[in-house]
């Protein structure tokens, strides 16, 4: 990095040093690395949360920036942690299979005939299909992490950009094709074990740590790709490039009559989120362990708009922040740690109703502040430091429990 | 004004017709400029002024006829706005379309002749000639105050001006400036013509305007356009001299 | 008593199927059996023959009886049934009965009572099964022809569900004097079926096969198929027999197969499989070597079968064929499908005739699919229109109106609570669900919507906070497991056309409602007010307001209708679905493609949508008919590569007035 962008950019440095104590703090923290107070559960916790503040990015760039509402992101982020969860799977099982064996050495077909009835076993199946011919190789999975929605996003932006569909259209087919892939893989002959997903892909093989320690360094690894995704985000917005993005999200004719090939834009922009997209559903699931299509649903994109509508669209920062404090209230209320509301005739069972509050609250913030959380910070460091116009705060624990408070 | 036609025609457009639901916007109009010439085109509303334009640059599809450009007769109909855009055909629109959002700055640095591809787009850092470039043009629209400022901040007739700025930024062999006095004040329209007939030394320029007494002053070649087709052409004199004009403009 | 005697009658026919194949020459002969000398004569001369009957020799007593008159058939049937003794001391045949340690017995030809007798007195006549057989075709005679027609039907029926080759002479023999037409239709029609299948000739085989043409009767196709069923198996020369196909190893089938055949065949000795193999040489483990390999080297299959040729050759496994030998077995034989029926002649009318039935059934399914998918249609369409009036008129995406579906089936709900008359409470549930529905949707518009009408995106989202936190509200009150809504009775039961077409009337009533809400939408849209002054505003709000139409109250009234559609949809689907907090969401994004399919702002454009959809689904389920999922994926793939084509639907509107 130039220094010039990062002084240009001054929201950058202040997001990199706050996420790079958030996760300093965590570590120390944690069973691994000290004293244990906060648990492994929720150092995953945090570590799927990180993630989802990465495709939050993508969805801001995609969404906020491009002015695309893509209801497909999560299909992208899916089809990452399938593509992760085949190999997690697969090497896991081959060890199983291995470790089960005896003394005699099996064939490689053998090896490989025992890994696809322990996998398709679930769903009435004993051979691996073709899809998972590269299973047992990382490198090729990686690939596959960043090339299968890569060009699932592709070929999908080619065809609806070259055809012109925009808007509300747009949303609605990117929503179809969601809503066909996630059929598809409900299938169990889509190969990927239908409705019962891929499970046990918290064990990391050839990785002797527990899961304290392995948790944590997935933490730092989800750490580190949002850091990537956020910087690169940002030089991609600061320059000429995030000048003509925004120009087609608020004329598209005219960015044309300017003689930029818009469909072009916006087919990168769509790739190049679907990729961040992938990656970030690739160090998902792992924490997560388990992945079934049903995560892969319509609404599941739907709720990644939201976050970035409640953290505030066009900016990197209020994608995250929206994302972050979401996905922790939302974890905080559905986990049941919130107290009951006694209201004498009635008692408010918070699992029951966070998703109405949730519901309401966004017809709220899309109502009255349709820069979302991210417009507080605004207003704050326009309070301290008026010269200084948009430069934000970033995502800090401290503006999460004011807005905790104020909700 | 007799540039005309032959070896220095840069844009020839012929026989084109185009229809809505029904409606003949554009009826076999014909119509060719040179390479440095000032040409006004004026008509009622609903003559086909904006729809011509439309088609020239590449929004609307004409039924048929077809549009030439350049010495090499490129087809033009065979282009999408961004690639006839790129050709060198600029375009003002009568509501001024500015981004509002950003900075008078970035609008022109968008504006700015350059690779326009995404890829060569993504790594481009504006170097010193482009600052520049950019200072110039807004000198040359009276904005060099207002760079820094947003554009969506500015007045009516600065968003006049700024988007003639993008039009000169982009430089352009062809201007279509659809209605470009709509707003502005005396000064300002006589700075408007005074910049119109310069850029006309060495451009092509054509001025769709509603205003006679602005017409008069580019003193050109006019083109009356009526029902979607071409009425008469000529000097403003011999136009308005017209019995069919006449009768178009205040036979009602 | 008497309906008891015939289904004795037709057990014992089932009882003795194939073997009386080749008894029928002397059924046939029935009609030609000498004259009568009544029945107590022919028992009395034939006791012996009776006592102790064979098949060789008792075919012609059987006609004999069978011709003697009156009794005759009680007396068959008894024999039939071991009922028949003989009296050791005289001879006498009586029918009878158990009756504690002794005998009831009665006369077989008057069917009078006859005293008793110790069972010792009496010899049980006992007739093998293929004596039963010729007794049952003869008794089929009797059946055929008695008075009674219901008894007639019985027996046909009898016949048709297993009919057997004794039947065809009597079934032949009772058709030309049958009074009944349509009985004597069933005769024939069972006839030609019998005759598919017995006949002598192949020649009135391929005839009877010919004549039902492109009958889809489930009975013929019952009789063609176990003629056209085949057998596969492997042959050392050329293949024997009526060949259907032959195989070739490699292209029809694998060579695994093949050679499966081979086995069976016992062409080829079984083989030795790779996880025998593998067992064998881990039970010859010796100091880490095996067969004289080391045991690391075991995960090479060469390897492998290196050691185990080595331990063959030792003598301590089983020798094995390599699998060049096997593949050389493979191809020195031929393999072919071999039809069990033995006449190539019939065998191809019989392939000729299932392929004119499978025609005929296919455009059946065609006409059924039809109405299937015209049904599935009216559900998109009552789904879609509410939608298309929210979202084609006014541009708004309303995301909530799945939740406005499942407000209008959860209303329903809790009216048949109160009205337990099923056809009052969906009378009243109806209006109810629309005005309920009418009244969420006029708040919504007023309190969210129309802050947002300038911005589309955003009103898509707000309207996704109502439709979560209204499914959430859905399943905090009425609980997460389905609820009731039934329909009256005279809505139950289906339509039937015939064996294939067929309709509910469920989804025909939702038929008639959706043409009913189409009529509706034209005339409130072309012929009132309210509709003019929609379209005004729909097209150029601006130009509406200053014509001192209040486009605010306009888009009010348009919202709550479409919602209060949405809401009488609700109680539709509600009666054929689950009624669950979700089930809106089943409905919202094909609504979305109906309205985006047809093209916006064109009520024949959401119809046109509808019919698509509903159309292209279910022809899609019926080429794969056992996965919906893959149906419903490939539609969305359709739909999605259609956009491409016509970006603005079926139905476009065009030119300037489509606007961006």
């Amino acid at each position: 990095m130039k220094p010039g962008f990062l002084s240009k950019n001054p929201s950058v440095l202040w997001f990199l040093a706050i996420l790079a104590c958030f996760t300093l703090v965590i570590t120390l923290l944690s069973h691994a690395y000290g004293p244990g107070v906060i648990s492994t559960s929720m150092v995953k916790t945090l570590g799927k949360t990180l993630c989802l503040c990465l495709i939050a990015i993508a969805m801001d760039l995609v969404w906020g920036y491009t002015g695309i509402l893509s209801l497909g992101h999560f299909a992208f982020f899916g089809l990452g942690g399938y593509m992760i969860g085949m190999w997690l799977m697969y090497e896991r099982t081959r060890d199983i299979v291995l470790a089960s064996a005896g003394d005699f050495p099996m064939t490689q077909q053998e090896v490989r005939d025992a890994i696809g009835t322990q996998i398709f076993g679930v769903v009435g199946g004993s051979d691996l299909p073709a899809i998972w011919t590269f299973a047992g190789s990382l490198p090729m999975q990686l690939l596959f992490v960043v090339l299968v929605p890569g060009l699932l996003a592709l070929i999908f932006g080619w065809l609806a950009f070259r055809s012109r569909v925009t808007g509300v259209y747009l949303s609605i087919l990117t929503q179809a094709m969601t809503l066909a892939l996630s059929l598809y893989l409900f299938q169990n002959e889509s190969g990927l074990r239908g409705n019962n997903g891929l499970s046990g892909l918290q064990n990391i093989p050839g990785l002797a740590a527990d899961q304290d320690h392995s948790s944590v360094w997935f933490l730092w690894a989800s750490a580190f790709a949002l850091a990537l995704g956020y910087v690169l985000s940002a030089a991609i917005v600061s320059g000429k490039f995030g000048s003509v993005i925004r120009g087609i999200r608020d004329d598209e004719a005219r960015v044309r009559f300017l003689g930029y090939p818009v469909e072009g834009y916006k087919l990168f922009v769509f790739t190049l989120t679907a990729v961040i997209a992938a990656i970030a559903g690739a160090l998902y699931y792992p924490q997560a362990g388990i992945i079934n299509p049903g995560e892969m649903a319509p609404i599941a994109s739907i709720y990644l708009a939201v976050w970035v509508a409640i953290g505030g669209r066009g900016r990197l920062y209020g994608a995250v922040m929206g994302a972050f404090f979401v996905s922790i209230v939302s974890s905080w209320f559905t986990g049941g740690r919130v107290p009951d509301l006694p209201l004498g005739f009635y008692t408010v069972k918070w699992v029951d109703w966070w998703q109405v509050l949730l519901g309401l609250s966004f017809v709220l913030v899309t109502l009255l502040a349709p820069k979302g959380l991210s417009g507080l910070v605004d207003l704050l460091a326009h309070i301290r430091s008026p010269r200084r116009g948009g430069t934000p705060m970033g995502p800090d624990q401290g503006s999460l429990q004011q807005e905790e408070a104020r909700e | 004004m007799s540039t005309g036609a032959g070896a220095a025609t840069l844009l020839e457009v012929s026989g084109i017709s185009v229809s809505f639901d029904g409606f003949k916007a554009i009826n076999n109009l014909s119509f060719s400029i040179g390479r440095a010439e000032l040409r006004a085109v004026i008509g009622p509303n609903g003559a086909g002024k904006t729809t011509f334009m439309d088609i020239v640059t590449g929004k609307t599809r004409p039924d048929e006829g077809s549009v030439l450009w350049g010495p090499m007769s490129t087809n033009l109909l065979k282009r999408n706005e961004a690639q006839i855009a790129r050709a060198g055909i600029g375009r003002k629109f009568q509501k001024p379309t500015v981004f509002e959002d950003q900075s008078v700055t970035d609008n022109l640095m968008m504006a700015l002749k350059a690779h326009r591809a995404p890829w060569r787009v993504l790594f481009w850092r504006a170097g010193a000639r482009d600052a520049a470039r950019v200072r110039e043009v807004a000198e040359q629209v009276g904005l060099a105050e207002q760079l820094p400022r947003k554009a969506g901040e500015l007045s009516h007739g600065q968003k006049q001006w700024l988007e003639i700025g993008m039009l000169l930024a982009q430089e352009p062999q062809l201007l279509l400036v659809d209605e470009p006095a709509a707003g502005m004040t005396l000064a300002e329209r006589e700075q408007t013509t005074a910049l119109l007939v310069a850029l006309a030394r060495d451009h092509a320029v054509v001025v769709v305007e509603h205003d006679m007494e602005f017409v008069r002053r580019l003193d050109c070649k006019v083109t009356v356009l009526h029902e979607g087709s071409v009425l008469a052409e000529g000097s403003l004199d011999h136009v308005t001299a017209d019995k069919r004009v006449i009768e178009v403009y205040l036979g009602r | 008593m008497h309906k008891l005697f015939i289904w004795l009658a037709i057990a014992v026919m089932l009882a003795c199927p194939v073997r009386a194949q080749d008894t029928s020459p002397q059924s046939g002969s029935v009609t030609s059996a000498p004259a009568p000398t009544g029945l107590g004569a022919i028992l009395a001369d034939n006791a012996q023959k009776i006592a102790r009957p064979s098949r060789m020799t008792i075919g012609p007593v059987i006609d004999e009886i069978a011709a003697s008159g009156p009794g005759a058939s009680r007396f068959l049937q008894a024999w039939a049934d071991k009922r028949v003794g003989l009296r050791e001391s005289d001879d006498a045949v009586f029918i009878i009965k158990r009756v504690g340690q002794d005998y009831a017995l009665s006369d077989p030809v008057t069917g009078e009572d006859a005293g008793t007798a110790p069972r010792s007195e009496i010899k049980e006549v006992k007739p093998n099964s293929g004596v039963r057989a010729l007794i049952g075709a003869a008794l089929v005679k009797f059946l055929l022809s008695d008075p009674d027609p219901s008894k007639r039907r019985e027996a046909l029926q009898a016949i048709e569900r297993d009919g057997e080759a004794s039947h065809l002479a009597p079934l032949r023999a009772s058709i030309p004097d049958e009074t009944d037409p349509k009985i004597k239709a069933e005769k024939q029609r069972l006839e030609r079926l019998l005759t598919i299948r017995f006949g002598k000739e192949s020649a009135e085989r391929i005839a009877a096969i010919e004549s039902f043409g492109s009958d889809t009767g489930l009975d013929l196709r019952g009789t063609l198929n176990p003629l056209v069923a085949t057998r596969r198996s492997a042959f050392a020369g050329a293949p024997e027999g009526n060949v259907a196909d032959e195989l070739k190893p490699g292209r029809d089938i694998s060579d695994a197969e093949a050679y499966a055949l081979l086995v069976e065949a016992k062409m080829a000795p079984a083989r030795i499989s790779a996880s025998e193999v593998q067992r064998a040489l881990a039970a010859h483990v010796v100091n880490g070597q095996v067969g004289g390999l080391p045991l690391s080297e075991m995960s090479d299959p060469k390897a492998r079968e290196q050691a185990y040729a080595a331990l063959a050759k030792a003598g301590e496994v089983p020798q094995r064929l390599t699998d060049a030998e096997a593949q050389k077995l493979v191809e020195a034989h031929s393999y072919a499908d071999i039809y069990a029926e033995p006449d190539p002649d019939v065998t191809a009318a019989a392939e000729a005739g299932l392929t004119r039935v499978s025609r005929q059934v296919s455009l059946m399914q065609g006409a059924d699919l039809g109405l299937d998918a015209l049904s599935l249609a009216s559900i998109y369409f009552l789904a879609a229109i509410g939608l298309a009036i929210t979202f084609g008129v006014m541009r708004v995406i309303n995301m909530a109106h799945g939740e406005f579906i499942t407000m209008g089936a959860y209303t329903g709900y809790v009216v048949q609570l109160f009205v337990p008359d099923k056809t009052l409470s969906v009378l009243v549930a109806l209006p109810l669900a629309f005005a309920i529905t009418f009244g969420a949707g006029v708040a919504m518009e007023r309190l969210v919507i129309r802050y947002l009408y300038k911005r589309p995106l955003e009103t898509l989202l707000a309207s996704f906070g109502i439709s979560i936190a209204l499914q959430q509200l859905f399943k905090n009150i009425f609980g997460t497991q389905a609820r009731p809504l039934t329909s009256p009775p005279w809505l139950e039961g289906a339509l039937q056309f015939n064996d294939i077409v067929s309709i509910s009337y469920i989804r025909i009533a939702i038929f008639v409602l959706a043409l009913v809400f189409l009529a509706l939408y034209l005339w409130v849209m072309r012929r009132t007010r309210l509709g003019l002054e929609v379209r005004a505003v729909t097209q150029n709000p601006s130009m509406a307001a200053s014509m001192g139409i209040n486009p605010d109250r306009i888009n009010m009234l348009a919202f709550g209708f479409g919602s209060g559609i949405a809401g009488i949809a609700g109680v539709a689907i509600g009666l054929f679905a689950k009624v669950t907090s979700e089930m809106g969401q089943d409905y919202i994004v094909q609504s979305f493609m109906t309205v985006v399919v047809g093209g916006v702002g064109s009520i024949f454009g959401t119809l046109a949508g509808a019919t698509l959809i509903g159309g292209l689904q279910k022809s899609i389920e019926w080429l794969n008919p056992s996965n919906t999922l893959a149906a419903q994926t490939y539609m969305i793939l359709f739909i999605i590569i259609f956009i491409q084509f016509r970006p603005r639907g079926i139905i476009a509107l065009k030119g300037r007035a489509a606007g961006d």
